[in-house]
């Protein structure tokens, strides 16, 4: 399948636009009209309709080439969106080995890759790349190995290392992310990073994450899907760059909302890396405009529900409090009130 | 959903490497690379024997970077359960196993700055791939090393020969050589690492050296399988399932269930992981703890159990299976 790449802003005039296709295998991320927290894991599998994004583990769409210039810029402005800790680096490897695999072998009009022992040798057709280096030798890529790939993968990416029974989140590129930032999470652990969540530590929810998570086994990867909403198409969303964006959520009006608000689906993946023993996270974005979400009738029933009825310590973290009544208000337009069948792809 | 991620593998070669321990290469049937492992990794091992079907953990001894074959070495226990007499006796060359992915409940602490690896006996094989890794990757490391005598010791040659005798110390019970333990806890630098791997008595007795002499709880490492222990034959209601079941006497719960054609969770089948705790929904005696991941709270709670290594002193218990 040859995908045509868009060229499109994540900034500035906001030119990011989803076409009918790539609306219609957007992460939806509920599965019935209403959410809570949950350990809400899956096996990372192929799943739903042809050309969906969780049929290829590692998922490549047309807004790929744009959101790898974007990640440039904003490692120009910060490069401490990148960050891996000494003792990280044979989980860079793996995570170098794991990324260029699955591109290679899902998308090979776009990617190729050739292994002759240690020597490599890589192809990434849409950024005009090719690269012959030395698995193992760092001096051969002009990057770290983690920041070289993760230059050309869509995503934000972390290896968390495994050790004393808990999970430390210690190599990270991260440039897409729902308002949390690496530079302080670096060094913490499960428990400490999410720290700041409400509701889900009363319930138990990390505790048991974290059991399952140390456990997770090679060959058999975990997902599971977040969201959170977005003004305008910005994949930076950092506290680094908050005012920036901060105030963008008082500009939401009724005429602009179909336009401005976008749901923000984040696809997390969980992978044992072989050599490591570290677990690689990655956490996908993908955006919505609600003028595109209102396209597919379910989604637009569905989201108006979630939205209306979800708690206020949720809406508060999330961070929607200011623009929710006006975006709920225009979705109800699009709710007739019918039923919604169950499970998260469109009818 | 589940996955099923277990490959076939064929018995490529078996090695008698010492008195009681053989050595067994598996390949995979459809020619494809086995996946990379990190040393100190197992696979659980499933061989049909007759009607029986066993599963039993074993550590990868292979370089872990070797896609083309992986290796265990088995020792030949005289109380047998079962499994390693199936693998001496029974198994030969050509035949066919089922083995899981690569698991790692004992990788080292990439942050080490030293890493001391004291093995007693066949425990030597996870440090064989771990010191394979690590001085690829420019660790340091030391390995000292247990034996009865050299007739029943495997590999101590090859690791002297490999890595020399300034990082391989050999210590042989028949001609009175022990590792001083206090001594070699007592002046290590900072940031060092211990690692164990043998018989439960050594194991309790080093870790309770170190810790007696400082030693913070995050640098102390040990991996022990635990054979599920025998004992009385008992009942065991499984709620989710409605079914009843029998436990034998020589047989684990996991195992029983299993039998019964019911599919639970488990990883290490050792008692170590976690992965198989189980809810106590009522018994009628005493739960019987073998594993080492419950806490002492949970054990004394009577609602948990892990299926794979403990069992019931008793006539009746009901799981939430």
């Amino acid at each position: 399948m040859n995908i045509k790449f868009k060229q499109e802003t994540f900034r500035g005039d906001f030119t990011y636009r989803n076409s009918p296709e790539n609306i219609m295998r957007f992460p939806f991320p509920f599965h019935e009209d209403k959410y809570m927290y949950a350990v809400n894991m899956e096996p990372h599998v192929p799943a739903g309709p042809k050309g969906y994004a969780f049929e290829h583990m590692i998922d490549v769409d047309e807004h790929y080439v744009s959101e790898m210039q974007d990640r440039a810029l904003v490692l120009k402005e910060d490069p401490l969106r990148c960050q891996a800790l000494p003792h990280m680096m044979a989980g860079q490897w793996d995570t170098l080995e794991l990324l260029m695999e699955q591109q290679a072998a899902n998308y090979p009009e776009h990617f190729s890759l050739t292994k002759n022992a240690d020597q490599w040798h890589w192809v990434n057709r849409p950024l005009g790349i090719d690269q012959k280096f030395t698995y193992g030798d760092a001096s051969t890529l002009p990057y770290e190995p983690m920041e070289y790939i993760t230059r050309q993968a869509q995503g934000d990416f972390c290896i968390v290392d495994q050790r004393d029974g808990n999970l430390w989140m210690d190599a990270g590129m991260v440039t897409t992310q729902a308002d949390w930032s690496l530079d302080f999470d670096i060094g913490m652990n499960f428990l400490e990073w999410h720290g700041p969540v409400p509701l889900a530590h009363q319930m138990g929810v990390f505790d048991r994450a974290l059991k399952f998570l140390l456990n997770l086994q090679q060959g058999k990867p975990v997902r599971r899907l977040n969201w959170t909403m977005t003004i305008n198409p910005r994949l930076d969303t950092s506290p680094e760059n908050y005012h920036k964006w901060g105030t963008d959520r008082l500009t939401v009006t009724p005429e602009n909302v179909g336009d401005k608000v976008h749901l923000r689906c984040e696809l997390q993946s969980l992978w044992r890396l072989p050599r490591s023993n570290a677990i690689l996270f990655v956490i996908r974005c993908y955006l919505l405009k609600m003028d595109e979400l209102v396209t597919v009738p379910k989604w637009a029933r569905r989201f108006h529900r979630v939205l209306r009825d979800l708690p206020n310590e949720l809406a508060d973290y999330k961070g929607l409090t200011r623009f929710r009544p006006t975006t709920v208000e225009w979705l109800s337009k699009h709710d007739d009130g019918l039923p919604t069948s169950p499970g998260i792809f469109p009818e | 959903m589940t996955v099923n991620t277990e490959m076939h593998v064929r018995v490529a070669k078996i090695t008698q490497v010492a008195e009681r321990v053989k050595r067994f290469r598996f390949e995979r049937l459809d020619g494809k690379p086995l996946p990379v492992f990190s040393g100190g990794a197992h696979v659980v091992v499933a061989m049909r024997d007759g009607d029986l079907l066993r599963r039993n953990p074993y550590s990868l001894m292979s370089s872990p970077q070797d896609q083309s074959a992986y290796e265990i070495s088995v020792l030949r226990v005289e109380q047998s359960r079962g499994g390693s007499a199936f693998l001496h006796e029974k198994l030969t060359q050509g035949d066919t196993v089922i083995i899981s992915q690569p698991i790692n409940l004992f990788p080292h602490d990439v942050r080490g700055r030293k890493h001391i690896f004291m093995a007693g006996g066949i425990g030597i094989t996870p440090f064989m791939a771990m010191m394979d890794q690590m001085a690829r990757e420019g660790g340091n490391f030391e390995l000292h090393y247990a034996l009865r005598d050299r007739q029943h010791g495997a590999y101590w040659q090859d690791l002297t020969e490999r890595y020399g005798a300034h990082r391989v110390k050999i210590y042989v019970d028949a001609e009175k050589l022990f590792i001083p333990v206090e001594a070699l806890l007592s002046n290590q630098p900072l940031g060092t690492h211990l690692y164990v791997c043998g018989p439960a008595g050594m194991i309790d007795g080093v870790m309770n050296k170190a810790t007696h002499l400082g030693w913070p709880k995050q640098n102390l490492h040990s991996e022990r399988f635990l054979a599920p222990p025998p004992g009385k034959s008992f009942t065991a209601k499984l709620k989710r399932s409605n079914k009843t079941i029998t436990v034998g006497t020589h047989q684990s719960i996991l195992e029983a269930v299993e039998a019964a054609g019911i599919d639970a969770p488990y990883l290490c089948r050792g008692g170590a992981c976690g992965q198989c705790e189980t809810t106590v929904l009522a018994c009628d005696g005493t739960l019987e703890h073998n594993d080492i991941y419950l806490e002492p709270d949970d054990k004394t709670s009577g609602t948990k159990i892990m299926i794979c290594v403990s069992r019931l002193k008793g006539d009746e218990i009901t799981l939430d299976l």
